[in-house]
């Protein structure tokens, strides 16, 4: 009795989560493979035509092939930030859940202005300029540390908290400190919340849109958002090659929150965190 | 034990400053001030830095090519700005709505993709989908959902007897609906959070309600809620934070309208930044900065506080 | 540990020099290769029209010049393609040669400081001379036309007027007259498309030919502060117009939520008979819908005197060099092609002009589409205004929400118009013109 309720409230579940988070989904593929003129009613009426690869072949062949530039692009400035995002925003934040005082307290301001305030895009343009940085992917790597930073620190102080000190005093005992406590001891602890800024400012930066556009200009510098604006003009847009672009870069996104989402499963049974 | 926990409180960040009562080998804080260094170069020199630079730009005229001084002429202007009002109101009300939901519908869907759920590999991808798909994309998809004959939602609507309405075109839904698609994007990222809260809770304080015969209301109650007060600091912090900044959707979905009735704060910036009112747009920011601080500032004190007590 | 504390500290070191240092001269050094070819970079703007034409006159270009390469950088439009552009030449980063809006929007570039002076250079011979003010500032020329000019008015179906009997009206009256029997006949009389709240800005835009027939000075006095949309009745008429539309309910179901691609296929299959609308939002069509070329026509928004009726031209944009460029020479050859008869004839044969050129022998094709020949009729007969974008630098930044809530019956007209001229005068202080 027990097994069957609880089939049906699956069931249920199953069905609510489709129809919320996938049907806007439907509603993309569809109009990706539809021909120009269906795709502007942006309906949901069944394709009178099917160019799905005569659609897919014009948005990956479009100005020059750019969209695979872009994903290179994107992918190596996703994974060269988020790596030293993580390492970078949990070591600070470390010390600042562990240490207060007055760094502390500055620390956890600036924390939360770079999440109050937005970017100035023309100093930081001067400032890269005076680096020699502008327009390369290092600049733009180190631009999305720094702008994705806070929330990294924000998410591993609070876990952080979570973890009892005692294990710190523990470590100490055995003359483990300062860098070695970190990355031998906290760090392996922190593997959920990792997990999720590893995830979430992935995508972020993969999905960034306004900070490529002013401070990696160039054809050959596009990133994946920058190509929308291949089909999507102030005058006159192609909903079906956009929408095409949108699913075409989504995917590897998608595939690689499937891949993290068995970790956070591994993760969960690994139990990692014994009190 | 009390005295190896105080230590590190009462560390000052002088290598000599201290070192009663501690062996010589332990002089040094277990928490060296280095492990700043990384993030705080890149932050000083690629944020603050160019921060700093434009705030002084607020004090200006300045059109990129060359600024003028005008003092707090742009402050008095953008306080004067006609639809401020209305965009404070906006602010607050988006703000909370969007945070609230992500907080509650966050939480209920973490417990449910802990749980012992068969689909729950599928659903936690699912719920989590919205988030991957760029906010442009969002906005024009449910941009036709809501049109007003053609619109799913409206056909749907219509099924069971409502009258549905133009839920973007008109004034008094525009902008409830945009914080709607927002927590639709926005609650996976939550729900995420809080997965990873719920999962870094040790077994241990589980077994023990089971040991004391507690059912699954008391395990979410006095285990699972608080315990996983982490997540839900990180998602009020985060979500408040970025309600009260965002536009990104408002602009894609409504520009703000019809008219000026969805208009918040980070808009009204947003649209004279746009105008190339540089100056403006940047002491608008700074107006944006003090409020928002004014507010988060005593919220991540007050949740801080709270945290260190759970 | 402190070994292990030490080769970290110095490997984050080593990674920090690294990443600053790399790549350290990267900024866009000379292209001048040591064969003498030349690489020009051309930035322009991402519509499907733009794009067509740049490329078309690019490769016509380079057939001729094969010393000379051109790659062509597309950046969003609107306001956001202002900031890039902004940003690019305010940080020294512009490309080697650029397209750009000509009017209003140029004078906030600073062409002064930014932008190569072509005063009397041979690359204007063929320009027209009447085009040249929208290019310059205190009497300097900055650039030469890019593509052809458009009509700012009426699109209308011509089957549905054939259907109707109806005929093209030269008063605001006889439109709205118009606009009763084509309701009758169940077509929506008048498109509307807010969700692209420009297009709302038509009514008010595209009346300037009336304004300007009721009141000569009006730029001159607007730019000085003087006159004010409000206090002109020949000015609030615009505003009045999207108010009377609205209050007669002549816009179709939906009109606040309807994109503009929608709203042009409505237009082109006969289901809204007039849409105030650019010209050059029709030959991106003609080649999903062919009928968009014959089927569809183009007047000027009528005003109070049918004596007096003419249309509002927006002027082309402009093809502008900035100062740092590396190969000004090569640039110049390409702006001296482009506004020639052999580069219109390039432009022809990828895109369907969407008005008149103003380049001196250059002429629509025979097979232009309709809406551009009723355009040329009025260019002929000299009943035609530049928009006064094009002959003021001042222009608000948020006529386009304005206009759609006085279209949507949220706001009063005359009060639409004075918001707008609150909106102008904030956008005239920041640009620090004189007078305001």
């Amino acid at each position: 009795m027990r097994a069957v309720r609880r089939l049906g409230a699956e069931a249920v579940a199953l069905v609510l989560a489709t129809v919320i988070f996938l049907v806007p989904f439907a509603l993309m593929l569809l109009t990706a493979v539809k021909d120009q003129t269906q795709a502007v009613d942006l309906d949901f009426a069944w394709p009178t035509s099917w160019p799905v690869v005569e659609n897919f072949l014009a948005v990956i062949e479009a100005r020059d092939y750019i969209l695979l530039r872009a994903y290179v692009n994107s992918t190596i400035i996703t994974v060269a930030s988020v790596t030293l995002l993580v390492i970078f925003g949990a070591m600070a934040a470390f010390v600042l859940q562990r240490r207060p005082g007055k760094v502390a307290r500055l620390a956890d301001f600036l924390v939360l202005s770079g999440l109050i305030i937005p970017p100035a895009v023309v100093p930081t343009i001067w400032l890269l300029q005076a680096l020699g940085l502008f327009k390369t992917l290092p600049g733009m790597i180190l631009a999305e540390v720094a702008f994705h930073l806070s929330f990294a620190m924000l998410l591993f102080r609070a876990f952080i908290a979570a973890i009892p000190r005692e294990l710190d005093e523990a470590a100490q005992i055995d003359g483990c400190s300062g860098f070695r406590l970190f990355f031998r001891v906290i760090f392996p602890l922190l593997r959920p919340v990792t997990i999720t800024v590893i995830l979430v400012s992935s995508v972020n930066i993969f999905n960034d849109f306004v900070n490529p556009l002013y401070l990696l200009p160039g054809d050959e510098n596009a990133t994946v958002q920058v190509t929308l604006y291949n089909f999507q003009s102030q005058y006159n847009t192609q909903w079906n090659l956009l929408f095409m672009d949108i699913v075409l870069i989504t995917i590897p996104p998608l595939i690689l929150f499937v891949f993290f989402n068995r970790k956070i499963v591994a993760g969960m049974t690994a139990g990692a965190i014994k009190g | 034990m009390t005295q190896q926990e105080t230590g590190p409180r009462t560390g000052s960040g002088t290598p000599t400053g201290k070192g009663h009562a501690r062996p010589a080998a332990r002089r040094r804080s277990a928490y060296p001030y280095a492990l700043y260094l990384p993030a705080a170069v890149v932050f000083v020199v690629i944020f603050l830095v160019p921060t700093a630079m434009a705030f002084y730009f607020a004090l200006t005229r300045w059109t990129l090519f060359d600024s003028e001084f005008v003092g707090l002429q742009n402050f008095r202007d953008f306080l004067a700005e006609q639809n401020l009002r209305i965009g404070f109101q906006n602010t607050i009300i988006y703000a909370v709505v969007t945070s609230g939901l992500k907080v509650v519908l966050g939480l209920l869907l973490g417990v449910l993709l802990t749980s012992r759920l068969k689909v729950r590999g599928f659903l936690r991808s699912v719920v989590f989908f919205p988030t991957l798909v760029s906010t442009v994309a969002v906005g024009i998809t449910f941009a036709m959902l809501l049109k007003p004959q053609t619109g799913l939602v409206n056909q749907a609507l219509a099924l069971v007897g409502i009258d549905g309405r133009d839920w973007l075109g008109d004034a008094a839904t525009a902008l409830l609906s945009v914080a709607l698609v927002d927590v639709w994007k926005g609650v996976g990222l939550a729900t995420v959070i809080y997965i990873a809260g719920i999962m870094s809770i040790p077994t241990e304080y589980y077994q023990a309600v089971a040991v004391d015969g507690g059912g699954a209301w008391h395990r979410f109650r006095h285990v699972t809620l608080p315990l996983s007060w982490p997540a839900t600091y990180s998602v009020i912090i985060l979500s408040f934070i970025g309600g009260l900044r965002s536009f990104d959707l408002i602009w894609t979905m409504t520009r703000g309208g019809p008219g000026f009735t969805s208009d918040t704060i980070a808009s009204i910036i947003y649209k004279q930044y746009q105008a190339g009112f540089f100056g403006l747009s940047t002491a608008g920011n700074v107006i944006l900065f003090l409020v928002v601080t004014a507010i988060a500032v005593p919220l991540n004190y007050y949740l801080g506080k709270r945290q260190v007590a759970a | 540990m402190k070994t292990s504390h030490r080769v970290l500290g110095a490997a984050l070191a080593a990674l920090t020099v690294a990443a600053l240092t790399s790549c350290g001269s990267g900024s866009g050094a000379g292209s001048g290769a040591a064969d003498g070819s030349v690489t020009l970079k051309f930035l322009v703007d991402n519509s499907q029209a733009t794009v067509d034409t740049a490329k078309a006159l690019a490769d016509a270009f380079m057939k001729a010049n094969p010393t000379i390469k051109i790659e062509t950088e597309t950046r969003p439009g609107g306001s956001e393609g202002d900031n890039i552009i902004k940003t690019r030449l305010s940080t020294g980063d512009m490309s080697d040669v650029f397209w750009y809006n000509s009017g209003s929007l140029l004078q906030a570039l600073n062409p002064a400081q930014t932008l190569v002076d072509l005063t009397g250079d041979p690359v204007l011979q063929n320009v027209q001379k009447d085009f040249l003010p929208v290019v310059s500032q205190d009497g300097k020329v900055y650039g030469v036309p890019a593509g052809t000019a458009m009509g700012g008015g009426i699109l209308y179906n011509r089957k549905v007027y054939e259907q109707l009997k109806l005929e093209v009206p030269k008063t605001w009256d006889a439109f709205m007259a118009n606009n009763a029997k084509i309701k009758a006949a169940g077509i929506a009389p008048v498109i509307g498309t807010y969700k692209d709240t420009w297009t709302s800005q038509l009514f008010v835009l595209g009346d300037y030919y009336n304004v300007q027939a009721a009141v000569p000075t009006f730029a001159q006095d607007y730019t000085a502060n003087k006159a004010k949309f409000a206090t002109t009745p020949a000015a609030t008429a615009g505003f009045q117009h999207l108010a009377d539309v609205h209050a007669k309910g002549y816009m179709q179901e939906g009109f606040g939520s309807a994109t503009n691609d929608q709203g042009m296929k409505l237009l082109v299959e006969g289901k809204g008979a007039h849409y105030p609308m650019l010209s050059a939002q029709l030959p991106p069509l003609v080649a999903t819908m062919p009928q968009a070329a014959t089927d569809v026509g183009f007047f000027g928004i009528p005003g109070t005197d049918a004596a007096k009726n003419g249309a509002t031209i927006w002027e082309p944009a402009g093809i502008y060099i900035p100062k740092t460029t590396e190969n000004l020479d090569a640039a110049k050859k390409f702006l001296a092609f482009v506004a020639s008869p052999a580069g219109a004839d390039a432009v022809n044969t990828a895109v369907p002009p969407a008005g008149p050129y103003r380049i001196n022998g250059a002429k629509l094709p025979e097979d232009a589409i309709q809406a551009a020949k009723d355009l040329q009729v009025y260019v002929d007969e000299g009943r035609t205004a530049p928009a006064l974008e094009f002959v003021s630098p001042v222009k608000g930044p948020s006529l386009e929400q304005i206009t759609v809530a006085v279209g949507s019956g949220l706001t009063p007209p005359a009060e639409g118009a004075a918001q707008y001229d609150k909106d102008v005068e904030k956008q005239a202080k920041q640009l620090g013109l004189a007078g305001w």
